[in-house]
């Protein structure tokens, strides 16, 4: 086929000339070069990085607190790195979800007459979602392995990594089978989690 | 025969980048008349099709449905296109309904039809168009012809003023053209107002009450069926007759 690379974000979600966004009058290329800055330049940063960031930067030099107990307060800045950095992954994947959507049908429900919203709602988004259960799925995997990376990461949050480090630290473990043992613990979470999503996947699939 | 204008364009003129896709199009379409729109590819059929609901933008002239200019946005824009009924080439059917929920979905979320009315109603469509013992299955396990069906169903549940239906053939296998043809000849006989760009001559003759024949952007000819095919007046109506009908 030949279309062009994203038909329907082309014509649907980007064109200022849609008669949706200008009648909200929201500044749709200002919101767009803002969410590519973001998802661009986090996507595309180590998350050891985006950790450091939060916890070194934020939290210990610029001393932004969110919390009254140091475990806490580690704890919520490695839930926020992790969500910025997970939610660039999220959209993505839920763009090209959209992207999969042909522009014929977007063109369809708007000679019935459907609204940009209404079109969003009934047609673009379930149809979107569906195609991205798999894909999202991934990327909840992910978020659970990168947990490790928040104790690396200087904020030294007591996740499972840091946790099995300090038992070889203080020799409570013999280090094989402690490994073994951790990671067959993240085994038991993510691969239900695999198959769940595959199957959910399987189960809402949009033929075409 | 009434001659009511329902859709008028005057002077319509529209680019794509330095491309004059519509140059100066006048062009009246009556309440009831069906007009067949020909033409070689390129010369702007599916741009004009899609200037009527606003599918396409234009540059300047006018265009007006039933006496009103068209909105340029917003709801009044909406209001308009449910009242102008469009078919596809690739049917454009909504991949995660049922047949009967493609039907019941405009009627529903833009005439605020109930449930059950809608149903009743798309049941009665889908029987007309030969295809409500399919009415539960999705698009996808459908032949291409009784997709098309679906799409002309579902244009149709939204008792529009007019529909467009642009190359609405093209993409069929030779096999299940004359089933999609023979629900629009029906349609044709009913009195509802249609433009059709199609290729399909025979069609043409039998259902048409205007040929309007592009070239280049421009309206070259119009005339009755008989007379364009049998004496075209313009050498490129000529040229392209005797091309098509060589084969
Ligand atoms: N979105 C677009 N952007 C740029 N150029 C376009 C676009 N759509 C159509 N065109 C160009 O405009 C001209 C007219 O296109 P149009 O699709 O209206 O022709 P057509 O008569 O329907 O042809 P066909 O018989 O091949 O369907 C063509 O040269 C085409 O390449
Ligand atoms: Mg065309």
């Amino acid at each position: 086929m030949d279309r062009p690379a994203h038909p329907v974000q082309r014509r649907l979600l980007v064109r200022p000339r849609c008669p949706a966004h200008r009648h909200a009058g929201l500044p749709v290329p200002l919101l767009r070069g803002l969410s590519t800055a973001y998802v661009e330049g986090i996507r595309n940063s180590p998350l050891t990085l985006v950790l450091l960031f939060c916890g070194l930067g934020l939290n210990s030099a610029l001393g932004l607190s969110l919390a009254d107990s140091v475990a806490w307060d580690v704890f919520w800045w490695a839930v926020i790195g992790l969500s910025a950095y997970t939610a660039c992954f999220v959209s993505e994947s839920l763009r090209a979800g959209i992207n999969t959507i042909p522009l014929g049908q977007v063109e369809a429900a708007r000679s019935l007459g459907l609204t940009f919203t209404q079109n969003l709602r009934l047609i673009v988004i379930p149809q979107a979602l569906r195609t991205v259960v798999g894909p999202l799925g991934s990327v909840l995997i992910a978020l659970t392995k990168n947990t490790t990376v928040a104790s690396v990461a200087g904020l030294g949050v007591q996740e499972a990594s840091r946790e099995m480090k300090l038992m070889f630290d203080q020799g409570v473990a013999p280090v094989l089978p402690t490994f073994v043992g951790f990671a067959i613990g993240f085994l038991i979470l993510t691969l239900p989690m695999g198959y769940f999503f595959g199957w959910l996947a399987k189960r809402v699939a949009v033929v075409r | 025969m009434t001659s009511t204008p329902l859709v008028v364009l005057e002077n319509v003129n529209k680019h794509f980048g330095d491309l004059h896709v519509l140059r100066d199009i006048d062009l009246t379409v009556n309440s009831g008349e069906v007009v067949v729109v020909i033409g070689p590819s390129g010369s702007g059929k599916s741009t004009l099709c899609r200037t009527m609901n606003r599918l396409e933008t234009i540059d300047s002239g006018v265009i007006s449905l039933d006496g009103q200019p068209l909105p340029a946005e917003g709801r009044g824009l909406a209001k308009l296109r449910s009242d102008v009924g469009m078919v596809f080439q690739s049917f454009n059917l909504f991949a995660h309904k049922t047949v009967l929920q493609n039907v019941t979905l405009g009627p529903m979320k833009v005439l605020r039809q109930s449930k059950a009315d809608a149903e009743a109603r798309g049941m009665e469509l889908l029987d007309r168009v030969r295809i409500g013992n399919q009415a539960h299955k999705y698009p996808a396990q459908l032949s291409g012809g009784q997709q098309q069906r679906v799409a002309i169903a579902r244009a149709l549940a939204m008792n529009p003023k007019v529909i467009l239906f642009d190359e609405p053939t093209s993409a069929l296998d030779p096999e299940m053209v004359q089933e999609v043809l023979d629900v629009m000849t029906d349609l044709a006989s009913e009195g509802m107002t249609m433009v059709v760009v199609t290729h399909e001559m025979g069609f043409a003759r039998r259902a048409a009450n205007r040929v309007v024949f592009m070239a280049d952007g421009q309206i070259v000819e119009e005339n009755t069926p008989d007379e364009f095919f049998t004496n075209p007046r313009s050498e490129r109506a000529q040229d392209f007759l005797s091309k098509i009908l060589t084969h």
